[in-house]
């Protein structure tokens, strides 16, 4: 069965969920909101999700701050982050690069301590991107023994493969490559360093019953939030 | 710090608020999707204004990069400069890059907490997390300290931020000088830390909206607000949530205007200069 590149990266993202309670998806993260929906679905509206910055949709009512006040104090389970680099330290950098500057930091110095699990997801993969040290540590991705967090980052999800984070070993490790990649395609295109198994599994593609509830009730929910991306995936 | 018990007073227009704010000023300005006082950002455009520092609560988008383009900025503190869906703000990003402008890096929370530091007229407050973030080592006002009620517990403070000056737009005034809006409370944040107060608003109602249950909770008091001044689809081509919703339209039009320098004189003077002053 055919499948789009972002419908795989979903059904990825929604096992990286797996049983949370609550997902926060940023305005302009479509993928994770697909994936969340899909949960939703299967799972009698489980999880509760969040949608940033939009008028509806979310549960605050005390303005911006809310987010934050709601993830101090451990309400939400699961968070996206992205960079304009990410190192394999699990730093991420949404500043500045070799010149270049970029939006800024928004709330991830905060989010990837206070939510309980940070999935890290940039489609670009490129030497680029993943890079051995990041220019400007935005967000980083470990702290020492003595410095308070709840959660941290839980895996690297790209366009081309998974990665886990080992938090002992403060390396990722290659979990599975996407079906249009492969083990030494990646190794070419990641700047760090990573563990990765003597044979490296590929991503499992979206089931049917999945991409049923992909293209009807979810694809249906995704094209009122983000209609441009919605267009661009299923035509319409 | 001693902040103002305000008489409000009611002004002609967006022209006439632009006055008020001094060059040098320092103003705390609100996210693109809270509605943002865009007429009087180009009355401040049209008046010239010069060495004003921006304070993203917690991110700014489309009023910085116009100021910004427009040679009015000396400083900006933000967690974030974007354009939302229309991409990077292209006059930040050029200015960011050139070091035209001097730019303070924060995180979102940090400036939230600041601002709640001065509400509560205390000199700082801690937030957790954020340590090991490059920011830290950057941003001049803030602090680690060990937690006094715990052992080897690191902990940073957010340094009380007192805006010179709040500014955004309001569905509501009334007479008494009491603006509404709504679930957007950043704007209370931001007027309750703030020296003085300016609001432009959509409509006028008459009365007091405090005496009404329903709309007081959505209220700030007239106390916190310095001056208001009339400015129907005074947030366009933002949005003002419940009246009308964001330009998309006309924002990806400025996007691609906005790229070059030329393109934004070209954005100025049809959009900005051509308007007449109310």
């Amino acid at each position: 069965m055919s499948y789009a590149r972002e419908e795989l990266l979903a059904v990825a993202i929604a096992r990286l969920i797996g049983d949370a309670r609550h997902v926060a998806v940023g305005a302009a993260s479509p993928i994770p909101a697909m994936a969340v929906f899909l949960l939703q679905q299967k799972n009698r509206g489980m999880p509760r999700v969040s949608l940033l910055q939009k008028r509806s949709g979310n549960p605050f009512t005390e303005g911006s701050r809310e987010l934050f006040d709601l993830a101090g104090q451990g309400r939400i389970d699961v968070f996206f982050l992205g960079g304009a680099q990410i190192d394999g330290e699990a730093n991420i950098n949404l500043v500045e690069a070799e010149g270049k500057r970029f939006p800024g930091s928004f709330g991830s110095a905060f989010m990837y301590f206070a939510a309980k699990k940070t999935i890290l997801f940039r489609e670009e993969h490129s030497p680029r991107v993943l890079v051995k040290k990041v220019d400007f540590v935005s967000a980083p991705g470990w702290s020492p023994p003595e410095v308070q967090r709840r959660g941290g980052p839980a895996a690297l999800l790209t366009g081309k493969a998974l990665f886990a984070w080992q938090k002992d070993a403060r390396r990722f490790r290659l979990e599975s490559v996407h079906p249009d990649s492969s083990a030494q395609d990646v190794r070419a295109n990641t700047g760090f360093e990573y563990d990765a198994p003597a044979s490296v599994p590929q991503t499992a593609p979206p089931t049917s019953a999945e991409l049923a509830l992909i293209r009807g009730p979810v694809a249906r929910v995704i094209a009122e939030n983000y209609p441009g991306f919605a267009k661009r995936v299923w035509r319409g | 710090m001693n902040l103002p018990a305000n008489q409000t007073r009611h002004l002609a227009g967006p022209d006439a608020l632009a006055r008020e704010i001094p060059d040098g000023a320092s103003i705390g300005l609100p996210p693109d999707y809270s509605p943002v006082a865009m007429a009087v950002v180009r009355a401040l455009v049209r008046r010239g204004a010069k060495d004003l520092k921006l304070i993203g609560v917690p991110v700014l988008g489309l009023c910085a990069d116009i100021l910004i383009g427009a040679g009015c900025v000396r400083e900006v503190e933000t967690s974030a400069v974007t354009l939302g869906e229309a991409g990077l703000a292209p006059r930040f990003t050029e200015a960011a890059e050139k070091g035209a402008i001097k730019v303070i890096d924060a995180t979102c929370p940090m400036i939230h907490t600041g601002l709640q530091a001065t509400e509560k007229g205390v000199p700082f407050m801690p937030l957790r997390g954020v340590l090991g973030a490059d920011l830290v080592k950057h941003h001049p006002d803030w602090k680690t300290i060990d937690n006094p009620y715990a052992k080897g517990d690191p902990i940073l403070l957010a340094k009380a931020i007192v805006p010179d000056v709040a500014l955004f737009h309001a569905r509501w005034a009334d007479e008494a000088g009491n603006v509404w809006v709504g679930r957007r409370r950043e704007l209370a944040t931001i007027a309750h830390a703030s020296k003085a107060c300016y609001v432009s608003y959509e409509e006028l109602k008459p009365g007091d909206m405090l005496d009404e249950e329903l709309l007081a909770p959505g209220c700030i008091g007239s106390v916190y607000v310095t001056a208001v001044a009339p400015a129907p689809r005074g947030a366009w081509p933002l949005g003002v949530p419940g009246a009308y919703g964001i330009d998309d339209a006309h924002l990806m039009h400025y996007a691609r205007l906005a790229k070059t320098a030329a393109g934004f004189r070209q954005y100025l003077d049809e959009f900005v200069f051509k308007t007449v002053a109310a």
